[in-house]
């Protein structure tokens, strides 16, 4: 399946400027279906993991408060083309989903 | 803005009203666009297309930033695949309408003499569907919205052209009932259309600048960061109605499809740049 990511990165000297987008419902597990009435259960990310040429430089721990499609940035210092950067995130249902993108 | 300076807008926008009654569409849509650019000089006619983001530098830069990773570009991609995919004859929306996708925007709405009601383009992918024996799609559906989103977003950069034509029975009846809608006081606060979006442009109400209504309809429907999703042009008609403690219409009620055709002929000649994001 296509991945549901998409990634900008730019690079300026030796630091990468990484933006992101996930496409990822977001419930906290405390909203009512507006027609039936029961609880929609809780699926949301709970962990982002950021790397480059493999080596994990950004790993967040997210919780209900994390936003739907979540987008994220950040810079990452030492960076230079052609290093692989790779985003991926898992969620409470065990989902998984990735992207990797080589900086240019 | 001083007590003077508003009184006379006040003014301006009574006699612009008294004056639109006699006059046609187009000599309307003058009026509105003149009185818009006499209270923003300093703002190019097609920059109006952006909404708040004209007239409110802050609100602007934060726009210029969300759209370096535009939220709405999900349902962009949703929007195409339900445009092309197959239907079950083995037909797809496109082939309902016979143009090239990055026109359909701008041949809506449009009044049809056939049925003497004005047709909007989120009627119109309906009608297709039931024509094609499907369930029509709801119209406040993030389904009938992203379908909106995407031919929003082929049809960029080409200019509004709302037509109301004085031969077809009915298109200026429709035209002056939107209008009228747009300058009718309404609920407990007792508003119109106009005494946010003409006279009171560019004032505050809470934490939020009124925008204008010249540009309005160009970059609909926007993802709403409020909401984390797609709205269309009438559900944000509606919102406003209830912002003004008045009971809203239905989505695509008459009351809404001529106030959409109102809406868009005042807005013609600016550039469609849908869909857009809002707070």
């Amino acid at each position: 399946m296509a991945s549901k990511i998409k990634v900008k990165a730019k690079l300026s000297g030796d630091i990468a400027e990484i933006k992101t987008l996930m496409l990822h419902p977001m419930e906290t597990g405390a909203r009512k279906d507006p027609d039936t009435g029961a609880l929609v259960p809780m699926h949301h990310i709970t962990q982002l993991t950021l790397t480059k040429n493999g080596e994990p430089i950004v790993v967040a721990n997210l919780s209900t408060a994390v936003a739907k499609n979540p987008y994220f940035s950040c810079k990452v210092r030492g960076a230079k083309a052609g290093d692989t950067l790779k985003i991926s995130w898992v969620d409470n249902l065990g989902a998984t989903d990735e992207l990797e993108t080589v900086l240019g | 803005m001083t007590k003077a300076a508003a009184a006379f807008g006040s003014i301006f926008a009574i006699l612009l009203v008294q004056q639109a009654a006699l006059a046609g569409p187009e000599e309307d849509r003058a009026a509105f666009a003149a009185y818009y650019q006499s209270r923003f000089p300093d703002i190019p006619f097609a920059e109006f297309a952006n909404g708040i983001y004209a007239i409110d530098s802050d609100a602007r830069a934060q726009w210029l930033e969300i759209e370096e990773f535009p939220p709405y570009e999900f349902a962009i991609e949703v929007g195409e695949a339900i445009w092309s995919e197959a239907l079950p004859d083995g037909s797809s929306l496109g082939d309902c309408f016979q143009q090239p996708v990055e026109d359909i925007r701008t041949l809506f709405p449009r009044f049809d003499a056939s049925r003497g009601e004005v047709v909007t383009l989120e009627v119109a992918i309906n009608d297709c569907r039931v024509a094609r024996d499907l369930p029509p799609l709801g119209y406040d559906s993030q389904a009938m919205i992203s379908t909106t989103a995407y031919l929003a977003f082929e049809a960029r950069g080409k200019i509004l052209e709302t037509r109301v034509s004085g031969n077809q029975l009915g298109a200026l009846a429709a035209y002056e009932a939107g209008k009228r809608f747009y300058y009718t006081k309404r609920g407990q606060l007792n508003f119109a259309c106009a005494d946010c979006h003409v006279t009171s442009v560019g004032q505050y109400v809470r934490a939020d600048r009124l925008s204008a209504s010249l540009g309005h309809p160009t970059h609909f429907p926007v993802y709403r960061s409020k909401l984390g999703t797609m709205i269309s042009l009438q559900q944000r008609f509606a919102g406003c109605i209830r912002d003004v403690r008045a009971k809203p219409f239905e989505l695509q009620s008459v009351e809404y499809r001529n106030l959409e055709y109102f809406l868009n002929y005042m807005s013609n000649g600016l550039e469609l740049n849908g869909p857009g994001a809002r707070k």
